[in-house]
């Protein structure tokens, strides 16, 4: 079994205690990942230049005393987030060569906290999937299992966490893209409360659900990167000018006292055996701990799914008309520009975008708007409120991440069968909630997640019932196949 | 609920993708088994509901009326498939493509 | 309401009756566009060279919305008294064209800014009032020369997406209007309101206010509606006026023969002087229209509303009707001079300073309009500048300058600029006024004047002005030529 792979909290005590260099630590993240890459492909793009110049300025700042504790922490961008000057393709062909002429708020932050960008991770096309197997360059392995799907769409970012490569990555979150993925690799993923993060340079899937989030090997270290890229952003007018609580400080206030609710309907069936098993498990571990566990009920998650899969698909529609090889990106010539945009989009776009777009646009189109578009966001209001009524209870919710642990590549090719993958983490994306998946177990060596809900801008309470699980647990500390040796 | 040969073909056009006979083949009844898992959002009661546009609680976010520098035509043209050095170029562009 | 059905005695006899709604699309006078920090003022840059990731629609760019374009958009709306909406959003509107780079434009659907308002204006004598349906705010597209300059037959076109982003207001009128002649007139007030208040540059030429018409016939005295069509490209006052009047006779024309007509679109060709079908509005986009996600919705309370409010200034009617009244002038006269703002001010600034509203009324339209069309350059902008132009008609006023001098100085300082009064002590330009030196000059001009003193002893009036000239010429035109009249009128006793 390889050696625990460190934490990002670690690697900034030994940058500070000159234990080691930034550029040392980016050499050993590159070694790692070339060595990884051939069974993983979790990257689309190695930034080595950028890397090498950041790693060097955080020396220098590091030297000034920098207190930020991204300095020269190397870190990994999923290829929806845009870097300046950096390829940056969302998984698809049609934005094959495009380079930014902007970085994202988000990442601007993370990289003036002094963070070493390795490199952009592969991802499903445009944060289309829950497997990583719609990019249009190929898929991801799991680490625990390179056979099996990392999950997805942050597949990329999920693996190269959970492979040791680095010790943080950035994903982003539409249905449960962040979560989804921790789960199946066995990292800890958090989706921060909508509008809580900004989205401008977030390459947008669907617009009033995605949220930019980190994946990392420990709680604390996920609250860290948080608290870096939180924050109101006068670029995206969506997003909150509610102060930022600081997880930090309040991580260890543990979970005595808090009632913790859980949801009859994400148990139901279609969930794994082994699945329940260890969740089960977790949720006794938290009363151990103090938290009064409480059943509720969330009637309406049955409608979830269905909500959510005519509103994504509405926005994405609408969202990914840019893409018509006029611009930027992919363009197929042709004489007539009718033909261009035919051809360009159908050349461009892989299977499961076009399925979207196509079931968006149908949602939107004269005649079916109210009974579909319309329709579903009134179900949408539903599904907050009982949320909100809920939460009138209970301080936060429980659950697990996903139905399943990573199963085999290709073993659903069934859109319907691949969209139940997010039934459970969908609807905190429905209602805009703050929710984290942290590992609480294994069956048959492959990770089992478990997710923890709390209200809007409740981001700290998530992360402190987070920690007090994880400090009682030690699976954060098994190391995955792939994991650097000692 | 079916999504008819139409329906896709309709759908295709307005979404300005060039989809060959099998995909739309394969669209149709892969769009029709979707359709018909999201219809059961019909029996959920939402006549006393309204929409959810926004999941926030934001008004009135907007910004002071000044300006900043752009960022000039070789950026703006940098990533261009097609260009004169000055525009972005398309082909030609029939009647029933233009706007209002 | 009558209006007066001038086009097409054919049209009339035939039995149609037009029916006009206008929609107008005007840019909005900010700084910076709709949903960026770019400059609003694109013209004379060069192609893509005012643009940003935003109004490119680039992959991962967000919209945030320009608050004073809702204050001008607002600002419009009370001017044409619609109803300000207290909640407001914005929408999608989706459809594929190069010229808008995000493949949908922001726009405004279901919940505009305001709605149900109304323009009233004078044709031949009555009242016209055309209701305005609604005032929305959205985003210009980017333009696109095509090769050839002709669109269907290029090869290619070339996109420029500097206008991309634009704040652009959409006015649009009720089919109230009657005639060409009123939809011309609609426009013209409409434009006139909007430059009035500070909103648009009112540049048809140039694109800034842009119109489309939709016009339809219906048996005349019915309230049916008959097909409807869309009318596009008329870039001049001129062109809306001859597009319009083309439109309805074409289409009383079909009607009357027994035909029918498509609700299409159709295009003004200004160089052939017709409408040419476009498009068959059967094949009409589907808009998909969807709130935008991207912008939380507007609530305009009432303080905010009322502080627009106060930032209106007099419209154009009102101003013409105070004028009429408080300075006595002639509804002719007072619509000339509230033409715009800026005349308008100059007059009140003119009038302020002492001068006598009539002397200053007839000052402006004449003497000082013909030097600002010739020298391209308005009163406000010259050297001489209203303050001048007062002091120079204050001198005129008192005696101290005649007529034709007044006029010379205001030629001479008008670009330049110059102190009236102290050129006229320096020259000595005064007029001449001491009636014994006059009645000496008088004297001079009868006896070196014989035959016109026959002339006008015979009853050639006209024989006077030969003799008030030369003694214009003897005092270097400075003679006050009142006085000279009425000595040489003594003198001669006629």
């Amino acid at each position: 079994m390889s050696e625990t792979p460190s934490t990002l909290r670690q690697l900034a005590s030994q940058l500070r205690q000159r234990l080691v260099s930034p550029r040392e630590l980016l050499d050993d993240a590159y070694a790692h990942i070339e060595s990884t890459e051939p069974r993983l492909h979790a990257y689309l793009t190695l930034t080595r230049e950028l890397a090498e110049r950041q790693a060097d300025d955080a020396e220098r700042r590091l030297r000034d005393g920098d207190p930020s504790p991204l300095c020269g922490i190397p870190i990994a961008l999923k290829d929806v987030l845009c870097v300046e000057g950096s390829e940056t393709t969302a998984g698809s062909k049609i934005l094959a060569g495009y380079r930014p002429p902007y970085t994202a708020t988000a990442v601007e932050r993370l990289f003036a906290a002094g963070a070493v960008c390795v490199g952009k991770t592969n991802c499903d096309e445009f944060a289309m999937g829950s497997s990583n197997e719609n990019s249009a360059y190929g898929p991801v392995g799991n680490p625990w299992d390179v056979e099996r799907v990392p999950g997805g769409s942050s597949g990329g970012s999920a693996a190269t966490v959970a492979a040791g490569s680095v010790t943080c990555s950035l994903g982003s979150d539409t249905g449960g893209s962040i979560r989804q993925p921790a789960a199946l690799c066995g990292v800890v993923g958090f989706k921060p409360t909508y509008g809580r993060v900004s989205r401008y340079g977030l390459i947008a899937f669907a617009s009033s659900l995605d949220q930019i989030g980190p994946l990392t090997r420990s709680v604390e270290d996920c609250a860290t990167v948080f608290s870096v890229i939180a924050g109101h952003d006068e670029r995206d007018s969506t997003s909150s000018t509610a102060p930022v609580e600081d997880p930090l400080p309040g991580l260890d206030a543990g979970v005595r006292g808090l009632r913790v609710g859980v949801p009859d309907e994400y148990f139901a069936q279609g969930l794994e055996q082994g699945v329940r098993s260890r969740v089960e498990d977790a949720m006794r571990e938290l009363e151990r701990l103090g938290a009064e566990l409480v059943r509720v009920s969330l009637p309406s998650s049955d409608y979830a799914l269905a909500t959510y899969y005519i509103i994504a698909p509405a926005e994405c529609s609408s969202n990914l008309a840019r893409y018509d090889g006029v611009r930027f990106g992919m363009r197929e010539q042709r004489p007539s520009l009718l033909d261009m945009y035919m051809t360009t989009r159908d050349h461009g776009f892989g299977p499961e975008v076009k399925r979207r777009i196509m079931l968006g646009t149908y949602a939107l189109s004269s005649g079916y708007y109210d009974a579909y578009y319309r329709k579903a966001q009134k179900v949408r209001t539903v599904i907050a409120r009982e949320f909100a009524r809920v939460f009138e209870d209970v301080d936060a919710l429980v659950a697990p991440t996903s139905p399943s642990v990573a199963f085999p590549m290709g073993d659903r090719s069934d859109p319907l069968s691949m969209y139940l993958c997010d039934v459970i983490t969908i609807p905190a994306n429905l209602a805009g909630l703050p929710a984290i998946s942290v590992p609480c177990g294994f069956v048959d060596d492959l990770p089992v997640g478990l997710q923890i809900i709390a209200p809007r801008f409740q981001d700290a309470r998530v992360f402190r019932v987070a920690h007090a699980y994880e400090r009682a647990t030690e699976w954060h500390r098994v190391a995955s196949p792939l994991a650097p040796a000692a | 609920m079916t999504f008819s040969n139409e329906d896709v073909d309709h759908v295709a056009q307005l979404a300005r993708l060039g989809l060959d006979d099998d995909e739309k083949r394969r669209l149709g009844r892969e769009l029709t088994a979707i359709l018909d898992a999201i219809s059961k959002l019909q029996e959920v009661d939402t006549s006393e509901i309204s929409e959810t546009a926004q999941v926030g609680e934001l008004i009135n976010v907007w910004r002071d009326d000044v300006p900043a520098p752009c960022i000039g035509a070789d950026l703006a043209l940098v990533n261009a498939p097609v260009t004169d050095g000055a525009h972005f170029v398309v082909g030609a562009i029939q009647e029933s493509e233009r706007d209002t | 309401m009558t209006q007066a059905v001038a086009t097409g005695s054919a049209t009339a006899a035939r039995g149609f009756e037009p029916v006009i709604g206008l929609e107008v699309h005007a840019q909005l006078l900010t700084r910076s566009k709709m949903f960026c920090a770019c400059s609003a003022d694109y013209a004379g840059k060069q192609p893509n060279d005012n643009t940003c990731p935003v109004c490119l629609g680039h992959p991962g760019v967000l919209p945030v919305i320009n608050r004073r374009a809702v204050e001008f958009t607002v600002r419009t709306a009370l001017a044409l008294d619609c109803e300000i909406a207290s909640f407001t959003k914005f929408d999608r509107k989706n459809y594929f064209y190069p010229d808008l780079p995000k493949g949908y434009q922001i726009s405004q659907y279901d919940l505009p800014l305001s709605r149900d308002g109304h323009l009233e204006f004078q044709l031949d004598g009555a009242l016209v009032r055309c209701g305005i349906t609604r005032v929305h705010l959205e985003e210009d597209t980017g333009t696109m020369h095509h090769e050839g300059d002709v669109l269907q037959r290029a090869t290619s076109s070339l996109v420029d997406l500097n206008r991309s982003g634009v704040p652009l207001m959409e006015i649009v009128g009720e089919p109230d209007l009657r005639s060409p002649e009123a939809a011309r007139e609609y426009l013209i007030r409409l434009r006139q309101i909007l430059v009035y208040i500070g909103v648009n540059d009112g540049n048809l030429e140039k694109g800034s206010f842009r119109c489309d018409a939709n016009v339809s016939l219906r048996p005349a005295g019915t309230e049916s509606l008959g097909t409807k069509v869309e009318v596009k490209n008329m870039n001049s006052f001129r062109a809306v006026h001859r597009a319009l009047e083309y439109e309805v006779q074409r289409q009383a024309g079909v009607l009357a023969a027994g035909g029918a007509l498509a609700q299409e679109t159709r295009g003004w060709v200004e160089a052939e002087g017709r409408t040419v079908s476009q498009r068959s509005k059967e094949y009409a986009h589907d808009y998909r229209y969807f709130p935008e996600p991207d912008l939380p919705p507007l609530q305009l309370d009432e303080a905010f509303v009322e502080r627009v409010r106060s930032e209106l200034p007099e419209l154009p009617e009102a101003r013409r009707l105070r004028f009429q009244s408080q300075y006595g002038l002639k509804p002719y006269d007072a619509s000339v001079l509230t033409a715009t703002r800026e005349e308008a001010d100059a007059y009140e600034e003119l009038v302020a300073a002492g001068v006598p509203a009539k002397l200053a009324a007839n000052w402006q339209m004449v003497e000082v309009a013909a030097l600002a069309n010739e020298l391209r350059v308005t009163l406000a902008q010259s050297g001489l500048g209203v303050k001048g132009l007062a002091e120079l008609l204050t001198l005129l006023d008192a005696g101290t300058i005649n007529g034709p001098t007044a006029k010379e100085l205001l030629a001479e300082l008008y670009l330049g600029g110059g102190d009236p009064g102290a050129i006229v002590s320096a020259r000595g330009l005064a007029q001449v006024s001491d009636e014994s030196e006059l009645a000496a000059l008088v004297e001079a001009a009868i006896a070196e004047n014989e035959a016109a003193v026959a002339d006008l002893r015979a009853g050639k009036e006209k024989a006077l002005a030969r003799l008030v000239g030369h003694v214009m010429k003897a005092t270097q035109g400075k003679a006050n030529s009142q006085l000279v009249n009425k000595l040489l009128r003594e003198r001669l006793g006629g």
